[in-house]
């Protein structure tokens, strides 16, 4: 093999599972404390995403500096978080924990349709584009091969940072142990005195947090467009359930392998590349039910 | 009723509520000459009532599949090749042959997938029905990518019809595949078979104590909800007269399992009314609030949820059940 | 809404069918076009679009008097839907003529069934151009091109620009179209300039978020010119990244559709491109851009949507255009009086009519031949986006596969002194 193209695609494959990661990061974290498939995960990547958009817009043609989109998207994520995750969950989610799997999961399918159609009314149909951050960072030649800065170096680096950074929340700071004592057994975090609803909503929040910030972090790569949201959704729900529910080191691992799994099907076989994705799935499921990571019985994150 | 037939008899409300079913298949018998309009309507809701059905199984054992559009889908292309390779096949060949390719997608998908419960049950269907869908968007030059194909109109009978006649026959063939498949549903959930199936949601274990094989159980119950599908598959691709990729889109495998709780989860006529309150609300709704037809449905779906668990067939049996109690009195 | 509700209720009052054929109190019209989904890009520009122009047409009388009512159907809604609320428009809700559709998928489902119900449709969107030539119709009109002229307007254009152009790579959508329409490009390439070697064959999947790994491809395989037929989000998306990428300065990049993005694109697409429209549709059509009534339309869309026209607003406006021209021949062949459906239907055949464009005629086939306009992308300033240079407006009849002929076909046997016979309008802006 070309050693060339090995790299190319390599660096492609990379910057693009950096991406699907962090989507699939709020989603796992999520089941893996609540037990939710949550489908409206991909509305809200898609409204974070045009969130930003919004607020970058304005924030240019009040004539600011481009690099100022950072921290908007970071206010996007957490506003898509607090005002749309938190509700969710207080008034929807809460209601139905001890109702069977497939409620719940409907429950959050019938938020998916209602939000789709918010974004259409909110945003309407044209696409969006903003890139002006992604342009301000510049670009970078590897072997001939022009990539942009933000891609290729910002995007995987945020990823690694934030498989970092929620770790050590989770082991390291009181509401991340409170979170881990949940998970692990919710009745006796409770008899311990933890209360398991402020709990799943700091939860639900963190995770819709991420799934927005995964949005607001696409939305200078691509056309932002109602739809946008339901193919991020599964390919999500392909990263965890392909790592195992809940994990989050795995679902790293799965969204690189998936990452590279595509880019290498576009260099050698592009025919095949929007199969990589389930097929691996199918693959690892078949030999390991509970997904790479995962194990049947016990909850972990 | 399935869900109150299991209860001991209460006696008195059982006979008028089944007369009360027999009166809606007599309504529905009418509806081409009452409300012509809503004719083909009513086949698409029953060709999805039937696929509900076939998701309505498998909630009996406790088990969602976001993925049996995989099985609707392969019926309706399964007749597309067919007609392609023969035209003015017959109308019986098509569901025979649709249905087969079901059955045998069913054995072939259900070999694997009866090993897993809950979520990965769910998200394995997910992955075939998904596996197949990108063949099918891929493959252009055979399956039409996403355009899909067209179905031409197979004879019935040997007889080659217009589309009026035609659709007609279709009708009350979806009609009568309704109450026979319902009739042979209900049926099997009685039988020894479905009775252990079910078993698989409330205890496996003690079915493996019994010395069943659950797996076993389970992939005949598995197989029943793919030829349903199928079946719902052939009618909707003939009825549509072309078959695409969305057939097996998840959206479609989803809004399975939503009209199957929507319904009243596990009721057999449960999936049927749930499927034709659906269409209508889906199909009025994109009509009159283009703009909102997925939230109005998003919101229906929520209120059933919270509100009324027991989904349509609940309401509709407390009314029933009050209706009747009223004319007791 | 209310107005839809209205109509069902006369027309269930009042069965139609022509018997005595007095004037209606309107003509109703029922138009399938995206309101949601990805090609609502092109369906609500065309929706805003009719909306001004039926409103423009009753002011003025309407056709003969009669006033125009249009309704929508969404074809983001699904299939059954689709199907169904066509029927349901045709059977009780009193349709006189429908326009469908927008995407060829449902064009192929719907014109069998507008056929079955005898009502008249014009295909006002649709691209492919396997309708007519797979199967007659006699109630199936379409009011604007196919692929085959699209495809060859591009093959040309390509050929007139740059003509030395060695190695080329596709980056299309994967579905019908993008196939589709690769197929006819390439055909034709290979016919008048068979040196060319295709080096690269990328199919995404329709809708894809991105595109990087196919541009790095790219980069690495250099080739002359990189072709993709993509639109909408798609195509604003693979711009983007190629043009910040700096794809753009190594390879010349043919978009057959990029006129439908040239405002959405502003800055992002350098000179030296080549864009198409599917068909001579361009707000400031060289040919058509000072004549009261296109400078009239082109203020007032622009004041009621901000945005400037796309070609679906063309070809709204040629089905309207269609409608009000079928008519009134009609009743002229009908000695004055309102004719019925059967001789609306004759009167099309033959029939030319001005929408926005260059006049479109109605072949035997019921084929439209619409002229074809392509130029090369150039940032003037003027705009806060590409406009067109260079830009040539092709003959329709000359490019578009003879009555019988099937397109792939017929545009392989074509050679390069092809080229040489063909009327061509060229304008420097």
């Amino acid at each position: 093999m070309n050693v060339t193209i090995f790299l190319l695609a390599l660096f492609d494959g990379v910057s693009y599972a950096a991406l699907v990661f962090i989507v699939a990061l709020g989603l796992t974290l999520i089941f893996g404390v609540m037990r939710i498939l949550n489908v409206a995960h991909g509305s809200l990547y898609a409204i974070g995403a045009y969130a930003t958009v919004s607020l970058t817009g304005f924030a240019l043609s009040m004539g600011a500096a481009p690099i100022l989109a950072f921290p908007l998207m970071l206010i996007s994520a957490v506003l898509v978080g607090l005002l749309i995750g938190g509700p969710i969950e207080v008034l929807l989610l809460r209601r139905i924990y001890n109702k069977p799997e497939v409620l719940q999961l409907l429950v959050t399918f019938a938020v998916f349709m209602i939000l789709e159609d918010v974004q259409r009314l909110v945003w309407g149909t044209q696409p969006y584009f903003q890139s002006a951050v992604l342009q301000s960072l510049g670009n970078i030649t590897v072997l001939g091969v022009t990539y942009t800065v933000y891609q290729l170096i910002l995007l995987p680096l945020v990823a690694v940072a934030l498989l970092l950074g929620l770790r050590f929340f989770l082991r390291h700071t009181l509401n991340g142990k409170l979170i881990l004592a949940t998970t692990e057994d919710r009745e006796a975090a409770q008899s311990i005195g933890i209360d398991a609803d402020r709990v799943f909503l700091l939860t639900f929040i963190v995770g819709a947090i991420l799934a927005g910030l995964g949005g607001a972090l696409a939305s200078p790569t691509t056309s932002i467009l109602p739809g946008m949201g339901a193919d991020m959704i599964v390919l999500s729900f392909a990263v965890v359930a392909t790592a195992g529910l809940g994990q989050i080191e795995g679902a790293a691992l799965t969204a690189l392998m998936i990452g590279l799994g595509r880019s290498f099907a576009i260099y050698f076989w592009p025919e095949i590349a929007v199969l990589v994705p389930y097929l691996i799935m199918v693959l690892v499921l078949l030999v390991r039910p509970e997904g790479l990571f995962g194990s049947p019985a016990a909850r972990k994150i | 009723m399935s869900s109150v037939s299991t209860a001991p008899k209460t006696d008195a409300p059982k006979h008028p509520k089944s007369m009360l079913w027999i009166v809606g298949v007599v309504l529905l018998a009418a509806v081409p000459f009452a409300v012509p309009s809503l004719q083909l309507l009513v086949t698409f809701a029953l060709a999805k009532g039937l696929a509900v059905v076939g998701v309505t199984v498998l909630l009996r054992a406790g088990q969602v599949s976001f993925g049996h559009a995989l099985f609707f889908g392969i019926a309706a292309y399964a007749c597309a090749f067919l007609m392609a390779a023969i035209p003015g096949a017959d109308l019986a060949l098509l569901l025979l042959v649709g249905t087969l390719g079901a059955l045998l997608a069913g054995l072939c998908v259900g070999l694997f997938v009866v090993r897993y419960r809950g979520i990965f049950f769910g998200m394995l269907n997910l992955a075939f029905s998904m596996i197949f869908w990108s063949i099918l968007e891929k493959f252009y030059h055979i399956t039409g990518g996403a355009d899909g194909i067209r179905l031409p109109r197979p004879t019935v009978l040997g007889m080659a019809l217009e589309r009026g006649p035609f659709e007609l026959i279709l009708y009350y063939l979806a009609i009568v595949l309704m109450v026979v498949l319902g009739w042979v549903t209900i049926r099997w959930f009685a039988s020894p078979v479905g009775q252990i199936f079910q078993t698989i949601k409330t205890n496996e274990t003690r079915l493996e104590y019994l010395g069943v094989s659950p797996r076993r159980a389970l992939l005949s119950g598995y197989l029943l909800s793919a030829l349903l599908c199928g079946v719902g598959g052939v009618l909707m691709g003939v009825a549509q007269g072309a078959v695409t990729p969305e057939y097996v889109w998840w959206v479609r495998s989803a809004e399975m399992v939503f009209i199957a709780v929507l319904g009243g989860a596990g009721s057999v006529r449960g999936a049927f009314l749930g499927a034709l309150i659906y269409e209508i609300v889906r199909t009025y709704a994109s009509a009159y609030a283009g703009d909102i037809w997925q939230m109005l449905l998003g919101a229906f779906l929520l209120i059933i949820i919270l509100f009324a668990p027991g989904g349509l067939i609940g309401i509709f049996g407390s009314l029933a059940g009050r209706a009747v109690k009223e004319d007791a009195k | 809404m209310k107005k839809l509700l209205l109509t069902t209720v006369a027309c269930v009052a009042m069965p139609m069918m022509g018997f005595a054929l007095d004037k209606p109190d309107s003509l109703k019209v029922g138009m399938t076009t995206f309101l949601t989904g990805p090609a609502s890009v092109f369906g609500v520009p065309a929706r805003d679009a009719m909306d001004i122009l039926v409103a423009n047409l009753n002011d003025a009388g309407g056709i003969d008097g009669v006033p125009v009512e249009v309704s929508y159907i969404d074809e983001g809604a699904g299939a059954e839907a689709l199907s169904s609320e066509f029927r349901r428009m045709v059977e009780t809700g009193g349709a006189d003529v429908m326009f469908a559709a927008i995407s060829s998928g449902n064009c192929q489902t719907l014109a069998p069934l507008a056929e079955d119900l005898k009502v008249p449709n014009f295909l006002w969107d649709c691209g492919t151009q396997k309708i007519f030539e797979e199967h007659d119709y006699k109630y199936v009109f379409r009011t604007q091109a196919n692929a085959t002229p699209e495809m060859l307007a591009a093959v040309i254009y390509l050929l007139k620009v740059k003509p030395d152009f060695k190695t080329l790579a596709v980056v299309n959508q994967d579905y019908a179209w993008g196939r589709d329409s690769w197929d006819i490009f390439s055909t034709a390439l290979k016919a008048m300039k068979p040196d060319v070697e295709v080096v690269g064959e990328f199919f995404p999947k329709f809708g894809a978020p991105d595109f990087s790994t196919e541009i790095s491809r790219l980069q690495a395989l250099r080739p002359d010119v990189v072709l993709s037929t993509s639109w909408g989000g798609d195509l604003d998306t693979f711009v983007q990244q190629a043009s910040q990428r700096g794809l753009m300065n190594t390879s010349t990049f043919v978009l057959p559709l990029a006129e439908s993005s040239l405002e959405r694109l502003g800055s992002a697409l350098p000179a030296g491109q080549i864009v198409g429209a599917r068909g001579d549709h361009y707000f400031l059509h060289p040919e058509r851009r000072d004549d009261a009534d296109f400078k009239a339309f082109m203020t007032e869309y622009e004041e009621k949507t901000g945005s400037v026209s796309v070609y679906s607003v063309f070809h709204a406006s040629q089905a309207l255009a269609a409608l009000k021209a079928g008519y009134e021949k009609a009743i002229a062949d009908n000695g004055g009086t309102w004719p019925d459906k059967d001789q609306f239907v004759a009167a099309m055949e033959g029939l030319t009519f001005q929408g926005l464009g260059l006049p479109v005629t109605i072949r035997a086939d019921h084929q439209g031949i619409e002229a074809q306009l392509m130029g090369t992308s150039v940032q003037t300033g003027d705009y806060p986006f590409a406009t067109l240079e260079n830009i040539m407006v092709f003959d329709g009849a000359e490019l578009t596969a003879p009555v019988g002929a099937v397109s792939t076909e017929w545009v392989g046997a074509l050679d390069a002194s092809f080229m040489d016979g063909l009327s061509i309008s060229t304008f420097d802006k």
